[in-house]
């Protein structure tokens, strides 16, 4: 580590600044012949070497099980792992939209160069150009390679693939089967994936939790994993290490996230040296099925696409919030997005609709049951759509929708209004990458959700399910063999001190957890983490709030470590303890969220400071400040388990995309 | 809502099982059926009795996950996942019976949890198309007719959840090797590989120890995504081709 400096105020109490990050080792050129050049300038393997090169992939959703197959059929040696009873059960799996690609089928203007601006502007002009331009290039190769594959897209009666648009852009390029499209993509990479299980080419490991990473001499090279059957924790050692292990919206406890989704093995590799990018930027999606009580697990997404045709409005006098909908006359209803944003109405951005929900519930004019002091809802009408289409139009065009809706809410969404409200969905920030998508660890590779290259401080619909196949299928085997090539790299010995030290602190730390027998179970630790990242790190952040959370996150962390209760033993199937791991993760993830959040005293896509706004109460950012990706290394054991981390800027340079201030009004 | 549940408790693959009883009060309707688990668990904790284990995940009905034995019925009383069933479906002083999904080929791990890996090697047999990363046409070369491309889909459907099987009464695993069989076998790319498919599977189901389909319907009947049983018809039809070498 070299000169670290201290911040300015308030700063210098959380954080340090050190060196910028000088090279994302992009090739010069033309940003159309970037890709091209690298894939030229990467060395290549001998297909008989192959065999002899270990790759470990944490993960089987798009991202980890397109790198696995792709790797397989290249023929090194894969070892693949992941949580769940099999890989097809990554969370990729609930995707429900669809996944862009610059195919120009419609013949309406699209094109790579069109898809980069749209993401780069979508992120607000905080993703790297070179990434996102790469990712706009191998966009069709994926569409190509999914219905080779046998992914049953939506087609059209002549036989030819079908597209619809999606929020945020002007022309119709996302692909899509039916409101399954990650499924349909996921069982693809599945089935390639198992192929290449058959074929002796990839190991898998289900059931296994990867704890720990293994650093030697500076580079990467295996993980220590947790058999989650019989306890056991098994060594795995490799030429490189893969990270596709998805996002870690549960960070807030409630999200549309699975149960099971983490932030553990991005975490461990954070603890190990690898910086993490951006890890305030999450993405809070406005149309989800609201929380019914305390009981609640997770939140459901309803598709955006039904702000299309519903109407989104409040009760403009709070003693109207607990009437019956219907009986609220038009005059007293509060259609807020179209009062406020005419020109967009109820089709704002993600960010921008989700802000403004929670500011109506703040207002006290939310509706649906309380939880806690307020009414967390709004109404999603189609009552004008029905009058409109007609009943049948409507269910043709979102049926299966408002049968879900039916199910979780027990409510008939066609006599009466939806209730909606935003949910943590999506994380933008990761483990920072290059462009080869290595991190700063030699041999670490990061791919998918669980990186933060694409998608800035915002992600446009069907954007993720994109990145997480081309990093899959077409980047990271391209980039990974040349690091590869220069392998295979000095056999590791299992008795070596990197190795022997990962596994003592796995062994450890599940002694700990079964040891401490205290009061409280995991997921009430959970719950209040949840309660504090989305009232001071959700929508809407503060100064004070931020400093506030902080403070909160570090005592909770310390109660956990003493109060904790995780019954059972480390020999066996042990959900408690599972969570438990997680769960310490979680709490000093959220700690290095809110030091983002407070450091970035701008607001851009889905981090909005309340100190940074428009006049009207518009996101305002800084680009002079803040046009950098913050990289934060890890501060080492200090107090509480954390010390102050360091804060490493890499500056976004615009050099082919104009900067602007978004306006939707 | 209070409800009294007896639930299959079973401490590892070797040892023995029983039902233990347990009521739960304050449940509300609008719980799914998981967080009314969720809810037991907190309050077995609590009290220092190790939680139930049980499987889940996406809790959206999708990912195939969890899976329970409701009072004899796989994923319970209503046509969905287990996941998405919700409390306001039971009547309040109900006993409601949980055991997990009972196969040879699916071996109890703890509890609730069963083994279904048998599932991912019928796949490794031949459920896929052999086509490399970078090596496929452009999409656009070959016309898939809509017919098709919605039978496909309605078959790729599966989530691999295993209720099928757990609610055979030969605990075969037909319906979703027909779901398979179909997706692949509707459309345009599939058809190289599609004798042969038929066979490696249908050989790696037997060995895994599923039982023989004797058209009684309970997979259909129990299927959370309405996998319709003329799949297994098209099973059949494609294996006794492949027999004879007529593809
Ligand atoms: C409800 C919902 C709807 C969405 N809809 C869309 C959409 O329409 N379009 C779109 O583009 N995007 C959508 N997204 C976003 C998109 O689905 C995800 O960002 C993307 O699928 C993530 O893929 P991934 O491969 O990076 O990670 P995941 O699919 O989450 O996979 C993570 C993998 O890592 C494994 N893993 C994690 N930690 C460990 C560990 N410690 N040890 C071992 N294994 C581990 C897991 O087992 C799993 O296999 C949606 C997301 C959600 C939640
Ligand atoms: S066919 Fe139906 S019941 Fe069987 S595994 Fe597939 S989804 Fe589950
Ligand atoms: S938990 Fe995913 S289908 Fe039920």
């Amino acid at each position: 580590m070299t000169e670290l400096t201290a911040p300015q105020g308030v700063d210098a109490d959380y954080y340090r600044v050190g060196t910028p990050v000088a090279d994302t080792k992009a090739p010069a050129g033309p940003i159309a012949e970037k890709w091209t050049k690298r894939k030229f300038d990467a060395s290549l393997v001998n297909p008989a070497n192959r065999r002899k090169l270990s790759v470990i992939i944490v993960g089987t959703g798009l991202a980890g099980g397109a790198a696995g197959a792709t790797l397989g059929e290249a023929g090194y040696h894969v070892k693949s792992f992941c949580f769940q009873d099999s890989p097809r059960r990554a969370h990729s799996i609930a995707a429900q939209g669809g996944i862009n690609a610059a195919k120009n089928y419609k013949e309406d203007g699209d094109s790579i160069y069109r898809l980069f601006y749209d993401t780069v502007k979508g992120g607000d002009y905080r993703a790297r150009e070179t990434n996102v331009y790469r990712l706009a290039e191998v966009s069709a190769n994926i569409i190509d390679q999914c219905v080779a594959q046998g992914v049953p897209f939506a087609r059209e009666y002549g036989g030819l693939l079908d597209n619809r648009s999606f929020g945020g852009v002007q022309v119709s390029r996302t692909f899509y089967a039916r409101g399954q499209t990650g499924q349909q993509l996921l069982i693809g990479a599945y089935q390639a994936l198992e192929r290449q299980v058959a074929a002796g080419t990839v190991e898998m490991f289900t059931r296994h939790e990867m704890l720990e990473l293994i650093v030697a001499d500076g580079r990467a090279r295996g993980i220590i994993a947790r058999d989650l059957v019989t306890g056991e924790i098994e060594t795995h050692l490799a030429d490189a290490v893969v990270l596709a292990s998805g996002g870690y919206g549960n960070v807030f406890f409630l999200s549309t996230n699975a149960m099971g989704s983490n932030v553990t093995a991005n975490w461990r590799a954070h603890r190990k040296g690898a910086y993490f990018g951006n890890p305030c930027y999450t993405q809070i999606h406005p149309t989800c099925i609201p929380v019914s009580g305390d009981h609640q697990s997770k939140l459901t997404l309803m598709s955006e696409s039904l702000r299309n045709d519903g109407r989104i409005w409040v009760p403009k006098r709070k003693e109207d919030c607990d009437k019956d909908p219907r009986q609220i006359p038009e005059a007293d209803r509060d259609y807020y997005l179209e009062r406020i944003y005419p020109a967009f109405g109820n089709l704002v951005p993600r960010d921008i609709a989700s802000r403004q929900a929670k500011n109506m519930c703040d207002e006290g004019r939310g509706v649906g049951p309380m939880v806690g002091d307020f009414r967390r809802g709004v109404y999603l009408d189609f009552s004008d759509a029905i009058s409109r289409l007609g009943r049948s139009a409507v269910e043709a065009k979102y049926g299966n929708l408002f049968d879900m809706y039916a199910r979780i809410t027990g409510e008939n969404p066609y006599e009466t209004p939806m209730r909606i409200y935003p949910a943590v969905h999506y994380t933008m920030g990761g483990l920072w990458v290059d462009y080869d998508l290595m991190s700063n660890i030699p041999g670490l590779f990061v791919t998918g959700e669980a990186n933060f290259s694409d998608h800035g401080a915002n992600r446009l619909g069907a954007s993720a399910l994109m990145q997480g196949l081309a990093d899959g299928y077409f980047v990271l085997p391209n980039t990974i063999r040349d690091y590869l090539a220069k392998g295979p790299y000095p056999k590791l010995d299992e008795n070596s001190p990197a190795v022997a030290e990962a596994r003592q602190s796995v062994d450890q730390r599940v002694r700990t957890l079964l040891s401490i027998n205290g009061e409280r179970s995991v997921d009430s630790f959970h719950k209040e983490l949840g309660h504090i990242m989305w009232e001071y790190c959700g929508m809407e952040r503060t100064e004070t709030g931020l400093m506030k959370a902080i403070d909160l996150i570090r005592s909770l962390r310390a109660e956990f470590w003493r109060n904790v209760r995780v019954l059972g033993s480390a020999e066996t199937l042990n959900q408690s303890l599972e969570k438990a791991g997680r769960v310490a993760d979680f709490l000093e993830l959220g700690e290095l969220m809110c030091i983002d959040a407070l450091h970035r005293r701008e607001s851009c896509g889905g981090h909005f400071r309340a100190e940074s706004q428009t006049e009207d109460g518009e996101a305002l950012r800084h680009d002079d400040q803040f046009c950098y990706v913050a990289a934060w290394e890890f501060g080492g054991n200090g107090e509480g388990g954390m010390g102050a981390p360091v804060l490493h800027k890499e500056d976004l340079t615009y050099e082919f995309i104009q900067l602007k201030q978004r306006s939707y009004k | 809502m209070k409800l009294t549940l007896k639930i299959w408790r079973q401490d590892g693959p070797r040892a023995r099982g029983e039902l233990v009883t347990y009521v739960v009060e304050d449940i509300s309707p609008d719980m799914s059926f998981l967080e009314m688990l969720d809810v037991l668990n907190e309050q077995l904790n609590a009290k220092g009795e190790e939680p139930i284990a049980f499987d889940s995940d996406c809790r959206e009905g999708i990912c195939g996950m969890c899976g329970l034995m409701i009072s004899g019925e796989a994923h319970g009383p209503e046509k969905t996942t287990t996941c998405q069933l919700h409390m306001r479906s039971f009547r309040d002083g109900e006993t409601v019976t949980i055991e997990p999904w009972r196969a040879d080929a699916f071996p109890v791990i703890r509890d609730l949890v069963v083994n279904r890996s048998a599932f991912d090697r019928i796949i490794q047999a031949g459920g896929f198309i052999s086509v490399n990363t970078g090596s496929a046409p452009k999409a656009e070369a070959v016309l898939v007719p809509k017919p098709n491309a919605d039978r496909a889909f309605m078959a790729a459907e599966c989530i691999g959840c295993g209720a099928c099987v757990a609610a055979c009464p030969n605990a075969a695993a037909m319906l979703f090797m027909g779901a398979k069989i179909t997706h692949l076998g509707e459309l345009p790319q599939g058809q190289p590989e599609r004798a042969q498919r038929v066979k490696a599977m249908v050989a790696q189901h037997d060995a895994e120890g599923f039982g023989g389909c004797t058209n009684i319907g309970e997979c259909s009947a129990a299927c959370p995504k309405g996998i319709p049983l003329d799949v297994i018809s098209q099973l059949n039809h494609d294996l006794r081709k492949a027999g004879a070498g007529r593809f």
